[in-house]
């Protein structure tokens, strides 16, 4: 054996000894919190990646070369569904020739399928705006439907990937009674503010202000998805002259403009709340999303 | 009297969607098609005469715009999973012609949902996939009108019916192979050669992110069509072709957002470089019709970037050149313009949402040594499903 292949053989031994025992589930997923649930629910037997970070806007996403090579090689798609990734996912799973990851299969996962939706339209108009037909689909902000989605994502692994059942059954159990235990102590922490006042840029916060109990008196958006205007930055001013506001809420990606502009003028604080995991300092994972959310609607302050 | 009925049939489609998601009783796997109608209208003035190619052998639709209000194609799309298998396509296009109204098929298709190895087949009436603008339709073009390469060297798209196979790499970056078999009824093509398999393409494309903010994809294409009798424009002169026609196509795509979001602003700069050989024998459909030899060869580029500078607004600026050889100047009869055709064209648009954009273009355009200014200014609607946001 001449030194050149001793030196292959032993670089061909390190990496097989090096890589895991077993093979990793390639996880797909379209939003930041689902490819965090499945590394908390898959740990070092999963590797999650997402579609869209926390600085970028979910409905304003392209089927770009680098996402079509991505669902091409995964074995589990999840995405929140209800029509929030129409523009872009339809076209992703019909470029990349991945038969394992289509609608119907079980590599395919929609987290709205597990989670009632709320403000369902009872007209659907796109005068009346960017609607969803099928409900508000921003159901990450609210904890319980984090551990409705778990539930299901957790059957869904041990389905994929029989051979590690055990593996999965046990991390599941580990992590429901931690998001156990953190959902009620993030309850506690805010029952202070239970009807609260807050204004938020886009309909985006639904689930978690049905989960606290706030009051959202006004958005910026004029209508879902039509971006902040002038003349109806001033009608607020007016309308919230009389109303005690806690907080102005926006997500990471969106334009700060109109936020400062109003806070400026009603000295109401503006904030930038956790939307997804990534997007705000501290919001690494899924528990640290809401300690970040709790923290910035308890002081607020830019 | 069908038109009344397909409407009709529309309609109902329309009504019956709407209230079944009313009711709120259908899941995401909707059973029924996606439906969507294209509106696409324009006002066009021109300082002079309309510009018109002159010095290259045309077919298919390349006319630049009447003046005044005139209406592109207004497009019915329909779309679905038909089961777990197969996805299928349809695009009709109405087009008023002297207040006739005439019927097109754009595209009717299926495509596999299921095939192992990452392999795709795609069948029926379709847009070619080669080059980066062929396979778009002109309502979600950036700018008003078809570069010059386009409507030059393939009729403004090449679509045909055929089949396709595509293939994608299982790689961290985007590779993807592609070819199809067509009919060869459809220009640069012509007269179904080969027992109706008379056009080939191939494909290759390479794509992928560079940082958070920066997407990218290069590709090359190649065309090749037999032509039996193809009938082609000289100018307003009619042709016969018959021969082979090979185009060969570079085309790149560079996008950028901050941090990859592309709702406040992003850039995009696209480009493409063609080249057409021709091959063959040339008939002047004059009296007496005149038969030569001809082979010759012709290339051109567009470049042009689109800057999103606020949610709603964009202004691009496009500039396209051709390289038109001078070998048709020998035929009898024939007027080939000296210069080589360039245009520069300045667009700005305002969407109010993703269903709705207005539009404004200027084009300055230097053909064969005549110069004109056109101003387009062009609404494009679309009511029913949500269209695809393509890189």
């Amino acid at each position: 054996m001449n030194r050149i292949t001793s030196y292959r053989v032993c670089f061909l031994l390190l990496t097989l000894s090096a890589a895991p025992a077993w093979a990793q589930l390639r996880i797909f997923t379209c939003e930041p919190e689902w490819a965090a649930l499945a590394t908390e629910l898959g740990g070092d037997r999963v590797e999650a990646e997402s579609a869209v970070t926390g600085f970028q806007d979910v409905h304003y996403i392209q089927a770009r070369p680098s996402l079509i090579a991505k669902v091409r090689r995964a074995d589990l798609m999840i995405c929140t569904g209800a029509d929030l990734e129409i523009g872009w996912l339809p076209l992703l799973l019909r470029q990349a020739n991945n038969a394992a990851i289509q609608p119907g299969e079980p590599g395919f996962m929609v987290a709205t399928d597990f989670v009632d939706l709320l403000e369902q339209p009872q007209v659907v108009d796109r005068a009346l705006g960017d609607i969803h037909p099928f409900g508000n689909p921003h159901i990450q902000t609210d904890p319980h439907n984090i551990a409705r989605v778990a539930a299901a994502l957790s059957e869904r692994l041990q389905t994929l990937d029989a051979a590690q059942a055990d593996y999965y059954a046990a991390r599941y159990a580990d992590f429901s009674v931690h998001w156990e235990d953190a959902v009620q102590r993030w309850s506690t922490r805010a029952e202070s503010l239970r009807g609260q006042a807050i204004v938020t840029h886009h309909k985006s916060w639904v689930y978690m202000i049905d989960w606290l109990g706030l009051n959202e008196v006004a958005t910026l958006e004029p209508k879902p998805g039509v971006p902040p205007s002038t003349s109806h930055l001033a009608g607020m001013l007016e309308q919230l002259r009389n109303e005690d506001v806690r907080l102005i809420v926006r997500s990471a990606y969106q334009n700060s403009r109109g936020s400062h502009w109003l806070s400026d003028r009603t000295g109401i604080p503006a904030a930038v709340l956790p939307h997804t995991v990534g997007s705000v300092d501290g919001a690494d994972d899924l528990f640290g999303m809401f300690d970040v959310m709790i923290d910035v609607l308890l002081e607020p302050g830019e | 009297m069908r038109l009344i009925f397909l409407l009709g049939a529309l309609a109902v489609c329309l009504v019956r969607t709407e209230l079944a998601v009313a009711q709120g009783n259908i899941s995401s796997t909707a059973f029924n098609p996606a439906l969507s109608l294209i509106l696409d209208g324009k006002f066009t003035s021109y300082s002079g005469a309309p510009p018109e190619l002159t010095g290259v052998l045309q077919g298919g639709e390349n006319g630049a715009a009447p003046e005044g209000f005139s209406l592109s194609d207004t497009e019915v799309v329909a779309s679905a999973n038909i089961d777990d298998k197969f996805y299928g396509f349809v695009n009709i296009g109405f087009e008023l012609d002297e207040n006739e109204t005439e019927v097109e098929l754009e595209e009717a298709w299926l495509q596999t949902l299921s095939l192992p190895g990452g392999f795709g087949v795609k069948a029926g009436r379709f847009f070619s996939d080669i080059g980066y603008l062929n396979i778009r339709h002109p309502h979600a073009w950036d700018f008003a009108n078809a570069p010059l390469a386009y409507a030059a060297f393939l009729g403004t798209s090449y679509a045909d019916t055929g089949v396709q196979v595509r293939w994608i790499a299982p790689l961290d970056v985007f590779l993807e192979v592609g070819g199809e078999i067509m009919s060869g009824d459809s220009f640069p093509a012509g007269g179904r050669a080969d027992s109706g398999t008379g056009a080939h393409t191939l494909f290759a494309r390479l794509g992928g992110d560079a940082g958070v903010s920066n997407s990218w994809r290069v590709g090359v294409s190649f065309l090749t069509a037999e032509s039996i009798g193809r009938e082609s424009m000289l100018g307003t002169a009619p042709v016969g072709f018959d021969g082979d026609t090979d185009v060969t196509m570079f085309d790149f795509v560079w996008k950028w957002a901050r941090n990859g979001n592309l709702r406040d602003r992003n850039l995009t700069v696209i480009g493409e470089y063609l080249r057409r050989d021709e091959k063959g024998a040339l008939t002047l459909l004059s009296q007496p019709p005149l038969t030569v030899a001809y082979d010759d060869n012709q290339s051109g580029f567009y470049l042009y970037g689109t800057y999103q500078f606020r949610p709603q607004w964009r202004a691009g600026v496009r500039f396209d050149r051709l390289s038109l050889s001078t070998g048709l100047s020998s035929l009898p009869g024939v007027v080939v313009g000296s210069n080589d055709p360039e245009r520069w064209s300045l667009m700005l648009d305002w969407s109010n949402s993703e269903f709705s954009r207005l539009r404004l273009q200027i084009d300055s355009t230097d053909l064969s040594g005549r110069s004109s200014t056109g101003l387009v200014l062009q609404y494009v609607m679309s009511i029913g499903a949500h269209g695809a946001h393509t890189f």
